[in-house]
């Protein structure tokens, strides 16, 4: 038995580091794959190749990459809630309706001015942020747990699809907002940069990809270093041992809340960003095939890592839209079959897999 | 000597089965005690009562003066309790030093933090082990992790369900001495132990509890010299 002196606790003085350089330095940890400066030198690499893009293709495939990054932050939200903290919820959809209809109704009502745009996209995010904190205080300290989570998100959902479905009435109006009911609503303004001599309009052209390029980099990086955080780590407890985290003093509901909050307001960035891409909005953004789609992406990329499910996303989307041109119901049921095969064969997601082979190929795991 | 956990007729029945009946008990501060008895005694349950996983039907349970008996598990461990369940709580998919961090994490950062995970796994003996998923460890490397997990922010009681478990001799006897030393730095230890051998290498006091009730209460000697306790227990011990 080794002799060990003393408390276990440290008495030499504490290391300065400023935070930032704390913040730093969990770009890479336990809870992210990928480290070194190879990962590093691939991610800039591919998004210098996402920069110049826009310079070797055409408008409508510009605009079109620009709207799967609009999907990407309700994914990396739920790989936070499912992949992370272990609760699968069938409802992030919700939040991102919540905030698409929020964009519209105070963009309609406020115009576009001033950068007004901005305000309302962070209002709408803010919103579905806060709602889902609300629904995740009912669900966690309501001990509901499992499959059970699934069933409240998706109830919660399908109840605020149908009721938005029928909002079809004149007397359905916030404002000069009509809800429209199933048809939905339409003619907000999209996003716009104030500028001298004239507002520059991000609509779906260059304007809109760089600044979306520009948020899903920013969110990436910002989530990498949050869930290699002591707050990630124990969320990830949480998913192995919710018992066990307790009993190491941690309120576990309140984490689960916390992180529940975070992806819904992640859902919200999305639905605004759709909103304002599209410049309309549906009920059927919230209904049952829109919930279950966010679980695909999220599946098949790989939950528990979030360069998989954000690299996971992408493909499934673009080979979403690839299959659509041969019909929209056939696509859905070669997404079924995606999602059966994912779990069947590579339960931890297809790019999560193969990111781990190739990280083993380098020598290179996770910490 | 002060009381550091007094339990006062405490009571919790899952429909037909009583797992605590009338429970009345002190542990002094500073001892190590041991709770025996047969299985489905309700031991385990007592732990889950002390660590607010079960709501008791009636009764009070104190810590260090303080009523916790509607306390929330977590704030309870705040207050200085650990634990080491009987089924390894471990996070089987968290590397052995994952684990460690995220035992300690909310008390210590950076340096501290690195400097104790590192004394930690001197005193589990898990050095070599740092970077293994904590799954794949032997039975009785878990059962170290788990307390290393319990004790390296120093609690003042650390509860112990069947900490030999599964152990080689010579790893039970490693960890007797482990228990000894934990104690030497002042932090009560209640534990539920089966081993008598190991009983009498570390308590001072023992508590037999039999369907729910204290049968029997004392020091080792006069626990084994007692004949009903022979009698409901030790014939028996085998399991
Ligand atoms: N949550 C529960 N619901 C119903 N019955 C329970 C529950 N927990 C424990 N029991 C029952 O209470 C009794 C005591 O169980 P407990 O686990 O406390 O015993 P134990 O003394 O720790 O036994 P062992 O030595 O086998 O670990 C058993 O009969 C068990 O089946
Ligand atoms: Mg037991």
């Amino acid at each position: 038995m080794p002799e060990v002196s003393g408390s276990f606790l440290d008495d030499t003085p504490v290391e300065q580091r400023s935070r930032a350089a704390i913040w730093l330095s969990r770009l890479e940890g336990p809870q992210t794959m990928g480290r070194g400066p190879v990962f590093w030198a691939v991610v800039v690499l591919a998004v210098l190749g996402a920069a110049i893009y826009p310079q070797f293709t055409n408008p409508f495939a510009v605009g079109n990459t620009a709207y799967f990054m609009v999907w990407t932050f309700m994914a990396m939200g739920l790989g936070v809630v499912w992949g992370y903290t272990g609760a699968l919820s069938f409802g992030q959809t919700a939040f991102f309706g919540v905030a698409g209809y929020a964009y519209g109704i105070l963009t309609i009502n406020v115009g576009a001015a001033f950068g007004f745009t901005w305000v309302a996209l962070i209002i709408s995010v803010a919103l579905a942020g806060l709602i889902a904190l609300l629904i995740g205080y009912f669900m966690f300290y309501g001990r509901i747990r499992g499959v059970f989570i699934g069933i409240v998100t998706l109830s919660v959902t399908l109840v605020f699809e149908t009721f938005m479905a029928q909002t079809a009435g004149p007397q359905w109006r916030v404002g000069d907002a009509r809800l429209n009911g199933f048809n939905g609503m339409s003619g907000m303004p999209p996003l716009t940069i104030p500028w001298f001599g004239g507002d520059i309009l991000l609509y779906p052209g260059i304007g809109l990809y760089y600044t979306l390029l520009a948020m899903v980099v920013l969110c990436y990086l910002g989530l990498r270093m949050l869930l290699n955080a002591p707050f990630g780590n124990v969320l990830v407890a949480i998913r192995e041992n919710p018992e066990r985290a307790e009993m190491l003093g941690y309120d576990i509901r309140l984490y689960q809340m916390l992180a529940f909050g975070l992806g819904g307001a992640l859902a919200g960035l999305s639905g605004a960003l759709y909103t304002a891409w599209g410049q309309y909005i549906t009920p059927s953004s919230m209904g049952l095939t829109a919930a279950a789609l966010p679980i695909v992406w999220v599946a098949v990329g790989g939950r528990r890592d979030i360069t998989a499910t954000l690299l996971g996303t992408l493909a499934v989307l673009y080979a979403f839209q690839t299959l659509t041109i041969y019909g929209s119901q056939y696509a859905l049921i070669v997404m079924g079959a995606l999602l059966v095969f994912t779990v069947l064969v590579t339960p931890d997601g297809l790019i999560a897999t193969a990111m781990e082979r190739i990280g083993r190929l380098f020598g290179k795991t996770r910490r | 000597m002060s009381e550091i956990l007094s339990v006062s007729k405490l009571n919790k029945s899952f429909g037909g089965v009583t797992v605590a009946r009338d429970i009345d008990f002190a542990l002094q501060a500073g001892t190590m005690h041991c709770l025996i008895g047969p299985n489905g005694a309700g031991k385990s349950s007592f732990f889950r009562l002390i660590l607010g996983e079960h709501a008791p039907d009636s009764g009070t349970i104190s810590f260090r003066e303080t009523d916790i008996t509607r306390m929330r598990s977590f704030e309870r461990i705040r207050r200085g309790i650990s634990v080491k369940f009987q089924v390894p709580g471990i996070f089987k998919a968290l590397s052995v030093r994952q684990n460690l961090e995220v035992a300690f994490q909310h008390h210590l950062h950076g340096h501290n933090l690195a400097t104790t995970v590192r004394r930690v796994l001197e005193f589990t003996n898990l050095e070599s082990e740092v970077e293994t998923a904590a799954g794949v460890l032997s039975h009785g490397q878990q059962q170290w992790l788990e307390i290393g997990m319990a004790v390296g922010v120093e609690p003042q009681l650390l509860l112990l369900d069947e900490p030999t478990a599964g152990m080689s001799p010579d790893e039970t006897r490693k960890t007797g001495e482990m228990l000894h030393e934990l104690n030497g730095r002042g932090i009560t230890i209640l534990a539920v132990e089966h081993d008598m051998a190991f009983v009498e290498q570390i308590a001072t006091r023992v508590t037999v509890l039999h369907f729910g009730a204290i049968f029997a209460e004392g020091t080792i000697a006069e626990i084994i010299d007692h004949p009903g306790v022979q009698e409901i227990y030790l014939g028996t011990a085998d399991e």
